[in-house]
């Protein structure tokens, strides 16, 4: 089945390792989509602030807030979930005593799998399958948690035989089975330990969850400074770098020397994306994020990855 | 030994080890029993001087900055420098790391590195290396507190426990903790360097023996485990049990409870225990090592971190800069030179007579072009990260940069050369 293009999922969850621009690729992600005219829900899975204030806004909770025109963000909160979900399907009377309750759902969920984590998906999956949007984009838990979230359901399935969560996994798997309206996104820097960690999670996604990896971003690209005759040249310059400097009048070799380290930096990454390619194969699209040498952090930075994103969609 | 000026200075009051004895006979044999206070300072002293006064090292920080690295190469660096036993006690290496530690596949056991790996590095101490296994660790907690063998077996088979303690309770900062406690009391090295597992929130390993307490002293926790004991409702627990069983299913809940009831034996020896565990953090032999980068959201969150540290009165000893570029990138001279090749490139390329065809001068002009673009280019990423760093600088005792590194680090001589650059 040919892979669909990521704006034309419904839910697509955007993970990876610490560090290597997950969030600010989900940000970029729903503001892309955005701009094409969808009314995304971004949110927020381990509620630190972050994905908010991408679009230079302050923190949001889990009603969330429109940030920019047509990107709404919410911050995932398990209590809030349950809160919804028992308002949504049991009309139980606990308004006034729904503190101690979740409470002690929190201690439920600590200790029995899936359960805090199928109060994260379900509320995600129901937001698709109300349409209330036409995109959810999730910025997920990190590569370590990601599994044990996207595979909760089957989980719960396995473990829960009665009860009304367990009547309640199916609709949810199928909406995350379902590689037309699903997708999964990992981003991931071409560095040793990112790669590594893409490959393995690649691995478990396939065999453990029923989730399809849509395509994986590498962020941080370093431009390629010189074709292969170009840097025979360079050597040359490199020689005669005190002819150079003369002529220019002023120490050329810190400015030879810098170019040589990008150089060297390049070289040693261009060897883990040639692993993360091999590895990879053919399961999903690669897509490159160059490194950004003007800001790190906000919505000009949100604007500028969504930017390079289209491109790489070819939009 | 690298260590020069403040390093080590009176540090070795009341260890044993005899190279910090030699130090602090370097040093003016400055050995009063007082530890001398942190610099006031911020960034004055050296890792050197550091690793020699404690005795547990803390290395944390954001994820994917290079943090079990660091840990690894200041161990190696104390296990070369100051000599005795030392351990670093990774959670989660990077494969070839792992193989250069020999770490490959060994669970718990801690190996010793032979003193070949270190290449021409004579090292005057031992260093060793273990990692984290949280599947078998848990086990051999549970095997110390259950109260008999019978509960013991029963918890070690309950489905429950198998699926949980892959990941309870922040399982993994917990027992990293754990763990660490347990190699300290056993006495059997000079320092121990631990690396922490990379947390959603940067501070959950600090609070988990203190959580792992309140947990099985929560009033909740017997509350719901009530009925499944009695078979006598309480009224109070009634409507919440009703609702939890509509939502997770009798048979559901019936396991849960009786995983909490079996572990709950276990109660006084985990609350002990885990008192312990906050004790030692906050003993004046530990000390932490933030470890970040110098870009935006890693900062962030090491300052974050500074700040909590601050806030439950724990010595923030170090902050570790990973991949910083050089500072030449800084320098004015230098942009200057970089902003007349890129605006006169063909110029200085037909000066320097590249080719005698004169077929070269556009490529070379191309070259010249390139580098100073490129240079540009990350002299701003230069500046921003010096501005970074200014402001994290205030605060730690230490503060060493470790600059980008042209290779990956895959062996342990990659590990001392790393160790060098953050040391003095």
């Amino acid at each position: 089945m040919p892979t669909p293009s990521l704006l034309d999922l419904r839910l697509v969850f955007v993970t990876g390792k610490g560090g290597v621009g997950k969030t600010t690729t989900a940000a970029a992600l729903a503001q892309l989509a955005a701009r094409r005219g969808k009314r995304v829900l971004a949110c927020e899975v381990d509620a630190k602030g972050d994905l908010a204030s991408l679009f230079e806004s302050e923190p949001t909770d889990f009603a969330g807030r429109e940030v920019v025109p047509g990107v709404h963000v919410m911050s995932m909160d398990t209590e809030a979930s349950l809160r919804e979900y028992l308002k949504l399907n049991l009309r139980v009377p606990v308004a006034g005593r729904i503190g101690p309750l979740a409470k002690a759902f929190d201690f439920v969920a600590t200790a029995a799998p899936g359960v805090r984590e199928i109060l994260t998906v379900g509320k995600l999956c129901y937001e698709v399958r109300e349409r209330n949007y036409d995109l959810v984009v999730v910025d997920a838990a990190a590569s370590g948690h990601i599994v044990s979230q996207l595979a909760a359901p089957q989980a719960i399935n396995d473990l829960v035989k009665v009860g009304l969560i367990r009547s309640q996994t199916g609709w949810m798997l199928d909406i995350l089975s379902d590689p037309l309206r699903t997708g999964l996104v990992v981003v991931t820097t071409p560095e040793e330990m990112p790669v590594n960690e893409t490959l393995e999670l690649a691995g478990r996604v396939s065999s453990e969850t029923t989730v399809r990896l849509s395509a994986v971003v590498v962020n941080r690209v370093l431009p390629e400074l010189f074709g292969r005759h170009e840097e025979a040249v360079f050597d040359q310059l490199f020689a005669r770098v005190d002819e150079l400097s003369k002529l220019v009048g002023g120490d050329a070799e810190p400015v030879m020397e810098g170019a040589r380290l990008a150089v060297t930096m390049r070289r040693t990454r261009a060897g883990h994306l040639q692993r993360l390619r091999e590895g990879i194969g053919t399961a999903a699209p690669i897509l490159y994020l160059p490194y950004l040498f003007t800001r790190a952090y906000g919505l000009r930075t949100t604007r500028q990855v969504a930017t390079s994103l289209a491109e790489e969609l070819g939009l | 030994m690298s260590g020069t000026g403040t390093g080590g200075r009176g540090a070795a009051a009341g260890r044993t080890r005899a190279a910090a004895r030699s130090r602090s006979k370097e040093n003016g044999g400055a050995t009063t029993g007082e530890r001398r206070p942190p610099a006031r300072r911020g960034g004055e002293g050296s890792l050197d001087g550091l690793l020699a006064a404690k005795e547990i090292v803390i290395s944390c920080g954001p994820g994917g900055v290079g943090k079990t690295t660091t840990a690894a190469a200041a161990a190696a660096m104390a296990a070369c420098h100051h000599g005795g036993k030392v351990l670093v006690l990774t959670i989660d290496p990077a494969r070839r790391l792992a193989d250069a530690l020999g770490l490959q596949g060994l669970g718990n056991a801690e190996r010793r590195i032979p003193d070949e790996a270190f290449g021409r590095t004579r090292p005057r101490g031992e260093l060793w290396a273990a990692m984290l296994d949280t599947k078998q660790s848990w086990d051999a907690l549970v095997r110390r507190h259950a109260p008999d063998a019978r509960t013991r077996d029963a918890i070690l088979a309950n489905p429950l426990y198998r699926n949980i303690s892959a990941r309870f309770v922040q399982s993994h900062d917990y027992i990293a903790m754990e763990r660490l406690y347990e190699l300290h009391s056993e006495g059997d090295y000079d320092l121990i360097v631990v690396d922490t597992p990379p947390t959603r929130n940067a501070l959950d390993f600090l609070d988990a023996p203190q959580r792992m307490a309140d947990f099985f002293s929560s009033p909740l926790l017997r509350w719901l485990t009530v009925p499944y004991r009695s078979r006598m409702m309480s009224l109070a627990s009634k409507p919440f049990l009703q609702v939890a069983d509509r939502i997770l299913g009798t048979q559901f809940m019936g396991d849960i409870a009786e995983f909490f009831i079996l572990f709950q034996s276990m109660y006084d020896g985990f609350v002990t225990r885990a008192d312990a565990v906050t004790r030692l953090l906050s003993d004046r032999r530990t000390t932490f090592m933030v470890v970040s980068t110098l870009e935006a959201t890693p900062v962030r969150e090491a300052e974050y971190f500074a700040a909590a540290l601050a806030a439950r009165s724990l010595p923030l000893g170090a902050i570790v800069l990973n991949k910083v570029l050089p500072p030449y990138f800084r320098d004015r001279d230098a942009a200057h030179v970089a902003e007349r090749l890129r605006a006169n490139a063909r110029s200085f390329a037909d000066g320097l007579r590249w080719a005698d065809d004169g077929s070269g001068e556009e490529t070379a002009a191309r070259v010249l072009t390139e580098v100073a673009d490129s240079f540009l280019n990350f002299g701003v990423v230069a500046r921003r990260e010096a501005e970074q760093q200014a402001e994290l600088a205030a605060s730690p005792e230490v503060l060493a940069t470790v600059p980008f590194f042209d290779a990956d680090i895959v062996d342990m001589e990659g590990l001392l050369r790393l160790g060098a650059m953050m040391w003095s």
